[in-house]
């Protein structure tokens, strides 16, 4: 595994702080309201008085947020290999998932309550539907990577298309599938907070987009903010536990490990 | 396909020739007639790779292929591999398995997964042993040197099963010392496993070191353009007088088939 050696995390820690010091000098200064910028010190606090209910609504999202990666994964995943083995079905599915990128989250959003109601399904819909397109595109990619020279290789070694599917294109495409997933995840947490806006939702900790909502329109600035910190946060977490998985699950794509970075 | 398989994993050691259901020539293992190969570049202009090229090779012999770049060396042997089908002429061949420059080995798997791929493992294993591969069954490609990965290569080549090797430019992307190792290694290998095996270089010497006969092709379109004997004893020397004299007339044949 990797050492955290204090001189890996140095740079990211100076930045952090340079960048909170001078939103805090910023927001000192006074020309923007408080309500219109915290400051730094005025988030945290925040997230310190109000851990607990940050903490339950965090659950929610999270279980979103991971869920929602896992199935645009796999259904990421499926549609590629569909596609990558059919040309007529690549012709008819690329156009249609370009386009559903483009759909506004609000115009489905009424026909996804009446089907599924306020539960986590219609918010889990709308985070598959944002983040299984970064997964199609490299995972399509990744198995395209893999050279018509290898393809003829295989053949004069008497390999099935399976064979040639399983030993070259699945393991090539593994990793680029999880570097889709990484990208995708920039927008899920982000899709994570649009569903929770656009579905409605019902009980008392919906979920930190739902709060950072409701703060906003009670002028809760501070408390907003905390919320938004930990959706940043948690985004952060989610992307290096991917990174990891690409580590454990597909660690020739990393061949110089240990020696960089 | 079953059978098949059943019939390699259960050849004898190091022992006879796999059977195979292609057609061979009779008495030899690869006999070209006036083969012609044209390929269409993306304006629609008719290139001409192959002009009538006529070969015969023995079973159990190698022949070496040397040419300028473009001679459609590469084409002869995916045309002998059935990767490609001739325009025109005709191609009769006993089962062939490419090599191709690069070793293409898989990165995820190690050395005798990489050698196995679809194949039996026991025999992976035992050829690692015999062919001094051994202790790098695991190792993974990142882990090993041009050289060797070139050896994993050729025993996954050897272990398809084919009695017809077609190497293209097998050591082409190593340094002198090692290409010098990997040909005394390539005997050694060919003594113990023997096969019919026709290998493309663009190096004079090494055809003359390795190969039964030496022919060389004609620049774009290719054609054949003289052919040497080397009937020197192996293992040969690069600086013995004969392999030295037979050299010289390949490139002599080599010159002379350039266009003026």
């Amino acid at each position: 595994m990797r050492r955290l050696a204090p001189g890996r995390l140095l740079p990211p820690l100076l930045l952090a702080l340079a960048l909170l010091a001078a939103w805090e000098l910023y927001a000192d200064l006074g020309t923007t309201s408080s309500f219109v910028l915290p400051a730094p010190h005025a988030v945290a606090s925040a997230l310190w008085e109000n851990a607990g209910l940050i903490a339950a609504n965090l659950g929610p999202t999270a279980e979103e947020v991971g869920l929602g990666i896992l199935l645009a994964l796999a259904l990421g995943f499926a549609l590629a290999v569909a596609v990558h083995l059919s040309s007529p079905l690549r012709r008819a599915v690329y156009p249609l998932a370009v386009g559903s990128q483009a759909i506004p989250v609000a115009v489905i959003a009424p026909l996804l309550v009446f089907w599924w109601g306020f539960g986590v399904l219609p918010k889990l819909v709308v985070i598959v539907l944002i983040c299984f397109f970064p997964v199609l595109v490299t995972t399509v990619d990744g198995l395209r990577a893999i050279e018509g020279e290898q393809l003829k290789l295989l053949r004069t070694l008497d390999a099935s298309r399976w064979q040639a599917f399983r030993f070259a294109e699945l393991p090539a495409a593994l990793p680029a599938a999880l570097s889709g997933a990484r990208i995708a995840l920039a927008v899920g947490v982000i899709g994570a907070y649009i569903a929770e806006s656009q579905t409605a939702t019902s009980g008392v900790h919906a979920g930190l987009g739902h709060e950072i909502n409701a703060d906003l329109t009670a002028l809760q600035t501070p408390r907003a903010y905390a919320a938004a910190f930990v959706l940043f946060a948690l985004a952060i977490a989610c992307f290096y536990a991917l990174s990891l998985a690409e580590r454990v699950l597909a660690p020739w794509a990393h061949p110089t490990r240990g020696e960089t970075t | 396909m079953a059978t098949e398989l059943q019939s390699r994993i259960s050849r004898p050691l190091g022992g006879e020739r796999p059977p195979h259901e292609s057609v061979a020539p009779a008495g030899g293992a690869i006999e070209l007639q006036a083969v012609e190969r044209t390929f269409t570049d993306k304006r629609g202009t008719s290139v001409p790779a192959l002009a009538g090229v006529s070969l015969r090779v023995a079973r159990g012999e190698m022949l070496a292929l040397v040419g300028p770049s473009g001679c459609g060396k590469t084409t002869l042997l995916e045309l002998i591999c059935g990767l490609q089908a001739p325009d025109a002429g005709t191609l009769q061949s006993e089962p062939a398995v490419l090599m191709p420059q690069r070793d293409l080995l898989l990165p995820w798997l190690d050395a005798l997964d990489n050698a196995a791929l679809a194949q039996a493992r026991q025999r992976a294993a035992s050829l690692f042993a015999e062919l001094g591969l051994q202790g790098f069954e695991r190792a993974h490609p990142s882990e090993l040197s041009g050289g060797m990965r070139q050896r994993v290569a050729f025993v996954r080549t050897l272990l398809s099963g084919k009695p017809v090797l077609c190497l293209d430019e097998p050591f082409g992307a190593l340094d002198a010392i090692t290409r010098a190792e990997m040909q005394d290694w390539l005997v050694g290998a060919l003594t113990r496993e023997p096969r019919t095996v026709v290998l493309v270089t663009h190096d004079v010497e090494e055809a003359v070191l390795l190969a039964d006969r030496v022919l060389v092709l004609s620049p774009r379109p290719g054609r054949v353009a003289g052919e040497i004997a080397v009937e020197e004893p192996r293992p040969r020397g690069r600086t013995e007088a004969g392999v030295i004299a037979l050299r010289e007339q390949a490139l002599e044949l080599l010159a002379g088939a350039r266009p003026a």
